[in-house]
């Protein structure tokens, strides 16, 4: 965009013509350039580690919002036909990341409500917000402090805690088997790394209650691995 | 005064940057003399690291294949 100053003074601006795509790109997403040109030149490394990199985590995004694991493998190979028609024209102006994202996304939403799987998130956080304490009241005294305290997590980091293959699963089911909306939202948020208002956006929620599923969804987790990690 | 209770229902509202200054004025001072409270905030952000760390599955290779295949199609 230019600016310039219109008869009034005000500050107006003018469309220029529309720059090079690449050049574009270049400016914004320097790294998706130089992957976008090779795609473009038909480098078949380059689509393989594009597809390697993002399969698993296309997947893990769509069945956010279709149903059945078959259907949403299906959302996928679908996506990346799309990435493909869609590569030449592709500006650069959003990244690659996020470009691909939102292509999987619309499809997604668009099988999940003609499998009549119809999930409206914002319905989800009904009017009974507060009813789900993030930990069980019964581990408090009645003025609120602890009386059942959480342990020391000394040796705990979240590098160590994905090590056993049983801690992995452990999380996976408990995203899992989370009520829609929280599932949907700790999974863009915290799992694919998306900003909240990327997620309000894709999930068309509000910002508040965007926090109020992201905030129940972590605590069921730190809830279930607190109590695995006791249990060693 | 906040209690323990009511730290652990305003957590992501901190961890969010969604609190007035006064509230997480509230929130660092309780922090700073409750160790359990210390331990809840420490737990959260390991879960937090952890799910921004979960491996995706990995692609088969009969469906990254299929998909080479379309590529070079696409190429054409
Ligand atoms: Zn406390």
């Amino acid at each position: 965009m230019y600016y310039r100053t219109g008869p009034d003074g005000r500050v107006v601006n003018v469309q220029l013509p529309a720059p090079d795509a690449a050049d574009t790109m270049r400016a914004t997403h320097p790294e998706d350039a130089a992957l976008v040109a090779r795609l473009l030149t038909g480098d078949e490394a380059a689509f393989r580690s594009l597809v390697e990199q993002y399969h698993g985590r296309l997947l893990r995004l769509a069945q956010v919002f279709v149903g059945d694991r078959a259907a949403a493998e299906e959302v996928v190979q679908d996506t990346w036909l799309a990435v493909l028609t869609g590569l030449r024209a592709f500006e650069g102006r959003s990244g690659l990341k996020t470009w691909i994202f939102s292509i999987l996304t619309n499809r997604a939403k668009t099988r999940g409500q003609r499998d009549k799987r119809v999930v409206t998130f914002s319905a989800l956080l009904g009017p009974h917000a507060r009813e789900e304490p993030p930990v069980p009241p019964s581990r408090f005294t009645a003025s609120g402090r602890w009386s059942e305290p959480p342990e020391q997590w000394d040796d705990v980091t979240p590098e160590r805690l994905l090590l056993q293959r049983e801690t992995r699963a452990l999380i996976d089911r408990t995203i899992a088997g989370l009520p829609d909306g929280q599932r949907a939202v700790v999974t863009l948020r915290d799992v694919e790394g998306l900003d909240a208002a990327e997620v309000c956006n894709i999930l068309e929620i509000s910002e508040t209650n965007q926090r109020v599923l992201l905030h129940r969804a972590r605590a069921r987790i730190r809830s279930a691995l607190e109590q695995h990690l006791r249990r060693r | 005064m906040l209690t323990c209770r009511q730290l652990t229902e305003v957590i992501t509202d901190y961890l969010e940057g969604r609190m007035s200054i006064m509230d997480r004025l509230r929130f660092r001072a309780h922090i700073g003399m409750c160790r359990h409270c210390r331990a809840y905030l420490a737990q959260m952000k390991h879960t937090i690291g952890a799910l921004g760390r979960l491996p995706p599955e990995t692609i088969p290779p009969d469906v990254r294949d299929q998909l080479l295949a379309r590529f070079r199609d696409w190429n054409r």
